[in-house]
């Protein structure tokens, strides 16, 4: 019997709509954690790399993928863990940036802060906390519309 | 030992214990944000000690994963620096404590990031960039508090005066630094004390902080000759529940 594995491209749509846990409005792909998908004979393997060392998210992401991957009946998968090169929020789709904008969070800008204000666009924003309510985003507050938000960090 | 596996330990060892005991102000910080941000440096912390301490268990080859070091070892056997045992003691003495710490754990990831050893320059180039974010809130809070209030400036100087004897033991390099720097794993070990020195004055200075003149240095975390009873105790917290369980999964 001749099988035909799932080319890879199609692999990486099927991992396009996998949501990450905590951001659930951008994808695990978008995120830019998914680093390599290859063939090894017929095992299928795909390269995840942290966003941050200690972050919880890393282990129900993995979960996510094994289950999503399974679902399309691929049986043989191995996820590898690689922390070189550093994930970096340079990583994240461009696409993704608005979304995260939509969902109410700031996405990271080159300036170090947000340029704006995610729920009415005023430039007015102060910052409150380098650190947030997961690894990856600092606390910010509106000055015009008052509203405290997130602010994907840099890294 | 490996001098290689000695060092991965301290490296595990050091940032657990520091991630434990702030993990230990999770619900008690002063105000909500400082809470949320103590939380999340432990959590880094104790993320990079998750890698140190595979990659030592790999290293030693004995089958060791880094649950089994971090919770089936005795105070004998952790290698980390006598700094990150001590006690928080107040919001400001926990902060200053970090602050010491952090410039000196900025240093020698960024150093280790650019060594010859594939897998420690991994770990060590993901963890800088967490570190720098500590780096630069503690030193923030280090100004702010010293050169605060008369009650939050003698404090800071108070915890200054008990924290100092306790900073030789990081700048101090053993045979086992020394073959990590022949190997070419960590570059340049003597500039990570001027630039200590220079980086620790200047933010004293703005937080107008006396140093204290003389530092007797309190030794032997590292090299695991004389751990304070400080140690077992957080121990004794840290590892009840696998030690009751040893089986236990969730």
């Amino acid at each position: 019997m001749v099988t035909t594995l799932p080319s890879i491209a199609d692999v990486w749509a099927w991992l396009d709509a996998v949501p990450d846990p905590e951001i659930p409005v951008i994808s695990v792909v978008e995120l830019g954690v998914v680093r390599e998908v290859s063939w090894h004979g017929e095992t299928l393997q795909i390269n995840v790399t942290p966003t941050y060392s200690g972050c919880p998210a890393t282990r129900v992401i993995s979960m996510d993928i094994e289950t999503a991957l399974r679902e399309r009946g691929i049986d043989r998968l191995e996820i590898r863990h690689v922390l070189a090169p550093p994930w970096t929020t340079d990583w994240i789709a461009p696409a993704a940036l608005e979304k995260l904008s939509a969902y109410g969070i700031a996405p990271p800008s080159a300036a170090g802060g947000p340029s704006a204000c995610p729920h009415c666009g005023s430039a007015d924003v102060s910052r409150v906390s380098q650190f947030g309510s997961t690894p990856c985003k600092a606390q910010w507050r509106c000055m015009t519309c008052l509203e405290p938000f997130d602010y994907f960090k840099c890294i | 030992m490996d001098a290689r596996i000695e060092f991965l330990h301290r490296m595990g060892d050091t940032a657990l214990i520091l991630g434990h005991r702030v993990s230990e102000w999770c619900g008690h910080g002063p105000v909500l944000e400082e809470d949320i941000a103590l939380a999340n440096t432990a959590l880094d912390l104790i993320g990079q000690s998750q890698m140190w301490l595979t990659l030592a268990g790999e290293s030693e080859g004995a089958a060791r994963t880094a649950d089994d070091l971090a919770f089936h070892r005795d105070a004998h056997e952790f290698r980390n620096l006598l700094i990150v045992e001590r006690p928080n003691g107040d919001f400001g003495h926990t902060i200053l404590r970090q602050f010491l710490f952090d410039v000196y754990h900025f240093e020698l990831l960024t150093r280790l990031g650019n060594g010859q050893d594939a897998e420690i320059s991994a770990v060590a180039q993901k963890a800088v960039k967490e570190v720098s974010y500590h780096l630069e809130r503690s030193s923030d809070l280090v100004v702010r508090l010293g050169d605060g209030s008369d009650e939050s400036h003698r404090r800071m100087q108070s915890a200054l005066d008990q924290l100092w004897p306790y900073t030789g033991e990081m700048l101090m390099r053993d045979k086992v630094d020394e073959a990590m720097a022949e190997r070419g794993i960590l570059p340049d070990p003597v500039s990570i004390t001027e630039v200590w020195n220079q980086r620790v004055a200047s933010t004293l200075d703005m937080a107008t902080l006396a140093v204290p003149e003389h530092r007797g240095v309190q030794k032997g975390g590292k090299d695991g000759r004389m751990h304070s009873e400080h140690l077992g105790h957080l121990l004794a917290t840290m590892q009840i529940l696998p030690r009751s369980y040893p089986d236990a999964q969730w």
